[in-house]
Order: C-alpha cells, then sequence, then structure tokens
C-alpha cells in the first residue's frame, strides 16, 4: 500500500488524540493484513467513495474507550456505554476528517461517508485492490487500532 | 476558561441552532454555546431536519456540521439561505478541505471551523460572524462568490 495514503492517517489521529485527550499515542505496530478484522473494543467504520475508495475502522480497547469518554465528556463518574460509543464515532468522523483534508489538499477528490458503530466481531477481508494495513497506537491508558483498507482510483496527483 | 457573554445583559441572549449527525458533537457544542452566554434555540441531526428546525425558530446563528446522513451541510445551507438570505451560517466540520470550504462559502456560509473545535477560536469566529452581520459588512460569503 502507498504510504502516502498512510500517513495523513496517523497525522491525524496523532493530532485529534493530543487536542482532545491531552497525551500523545504511540505507534506500536504496524502490519499488513489478510484476514478477516477483529474487533478489539469500540469501533466505529468510515467508508470513503472517489479518488480513494475503500473502508478505515477506527477500534478503541476498553480501556482507552473509557479514557477518551472520560477525558471527552467532563460528566463526573462512569460515561454510559451509550456516551463511550458516540465518543467513539466522534472521534473517528474528527481524525478521517482530518487525514481527508490532508489528502484532498494533494489532489485526491473523494467523498467521506458519515461514521457507522462497527459491531461485527470478526470484519471482512482485505482485498487484491485494498490491501489492508493495521496500525496499533499506544496510549497511557489501552490502545488504538486503525484499520485502513484503501486503494487509489486516480493516480494523477497534483505536483506529481 | 472565561468568556464575556456575547450580548450584554440588559440585550436578549444569541440564539444558535446547532445542527451535528452525532449527539456527543452536538451536546460538546451547545455547552461552548452556553459558556458564550448564548442560547440553544434548537438541534438537528442532518440537513432535512435542520432546513425545519430553522423555519421554527429563525435563530441568530446556525452552526452546520458537513457529512451528515440523508442531507449534507452544504446543500441544507443552499436551502436555508435561499429561503433566509440574511441567515447567518457557521460551518463546522472535521472535514476542511479547501473545495469544501469555498463550496460552503458560495452557498451562502458566513465562515468554517474545523474540528476538533478549540473554545476559544470558536468564540472569536462567533464575535466576528456577528460583528459583520450587524456592521452589514461584506461577508466572508460574498467575497467567495466575488
Amino acid at each position: 500500500m502507498n504510504m502516502e495514503l498512510i500517513q495523513p492517517f496517523i497525522n491525524s489521529l496523532d493530532a485529534v488524540i493530543s487536542e482532545t485527550m491531552r497525551c500523545s499515542p504511540r505507534i506500536a505496530d504496524v502490519t499488513m493484513e489478510d484476514g478477516s478484522y477483529q474487533r478489539t473494543g469500540i469501533a466505529a467504520l468510515v467508508i470513503l467513495s472517489g479518488d480513494i475508495e475503500g473502508r478505515i475502522i477506527l477500534d478503541m480497547d476498553a480501556a482507552a474507550a473509557g479514557q477518551a469518554a472520560s477525558d471527552l465528556s467532563e460528566i463526573a463518574g462512569a460515561p454510559t456505554d451509550e456516551t463511550i460509543r458516540e465518543i467513539v464515532c466522534e472521534l473517528t468522523n474528527m481524525v478521517i476528517g482530518n487525514s481527508v483534508t490532508q489528502l484532498n489538499d494533494r489532489g485526491f477528490k473523494f467523498r467521506v461517508h458519515p461514521p457507522e458503530l462497527y459491531l461485527l466481531d470478526v470484519g471482512p477481508r482485505g482485498t487484491l485492490d485494498s490491501e489492508t494495513v493495521l496500525l496499533r497506537f499506544e496510549l497511557p491508558k489501552g490502545a488504538v487500532y486503525l484499520n485502513i483498507a484503501v486503494h487509489e482510483n486516480s493516480r494523477v496527483l497534483v505536483g506529481s | 476558561m472565561e468568556f464575556k457573554p456575547l450580548t450584554g445583559e440588559d440585550k436578549p441572549k444569541i440564539r444558535f441552532l446547532v445542527v451535528d449527525d452525532s449527539v456527543f458533537a452536538r451536546k460538546n457544542i451547545c455547552k461552548m454555546v452556553e459558556a458564550f452566554g448564548g442560547e440553544i434555540a434548537g438541534e438537528a441531526g442532518d440537513g432535512f431536519a435542520a432546513i425545519a428546525k430553522y423555519n421554527d425558530t429563525h435563530p441568530d446563528i446556525v452552526l452546520m456540521d458537513i457529512t451528515m446522513p440523508k442531507m449534507e451541510g452544504i446543500e441544507a445551507v443552499e436551502h436555508i439561505v435561499h429561503d433566509h438570505p440574511e441567515a447567518c451560517i457557521v460551518m463546522v466540520s472535521s472535514v476542511g478541505y479547501q473545495d469544501n470550504i469555498l463550496s460552503a462559502l458560495q452557498k451562502g456560509a458566513r465562515h468554517f471551523v474545523q474540528k476538533p473545535v478549540k473554545p476559544e477560536a470558536f468564540y472569536e469566529i462567533i464575535r466576528y460572524v456577528l460583528s459583520e452581520t450587524s456592521e452589514g459588512a461584506p461577508t466572508a460569503a460574498a467575497e467567495a462568490k466575488s
């Protein structure tokens, strides 16, 4: 997979988590996946269509999702499951939105669809067109996974 | 951080319509609006609901997300501004690339704020948009059209 497509997602996750959770995520692992994706915790999926097509899943394990809910909701006491799911969806929206902004400014034109809660325990495989990269980021509490299965439809880039 | 209220004590509060498909994002924005001394006139979760809510509540400012189900924010801006040219709409979205911003401004939005929203910057943008509206000065939208 083209690293040019992946780097904006890494940058955006770093920026959004730093801004909203006041901590720095650390990339702990990068793997190419050829099997089905196994969800770890609370996950949301975003579909892209256009010059870049595919799907991205942001998956937070229980510790990271709980910490995000606590940091973002500013609610005293334990956040509800519903609040945690909403917060993971909104974090996904911000990470993907910021990535899309960077990719668009590099000449890729595509549409981002609203995030949906990803409930499958074991998801679809990547395809020959859309290899899957799994990135694991460590937070002070827990881990965040970005599962990226995208491919380019257009290879004409601005400035290339 | 404390914010000086958007209007003086003797004046009515500025009324906001908050449009976002994420319940959490709406709550978060509503909390900021209240911290700025504003009032929530209504909330909507998609473009269609935003148009209906605008017609019901006639808010002073609309804070509009872009990526939403059923009808996206930019299309909703076009409909609202078509029917209410005086509408004051600020886009609030994580998708902040140039084409999107220009398109929103050309359809009649007054400004654009990228998520994650920083309350201090958000407050200044709202004050700026309100001052432009009250002075009748040319808006960012008018400049984008020309």
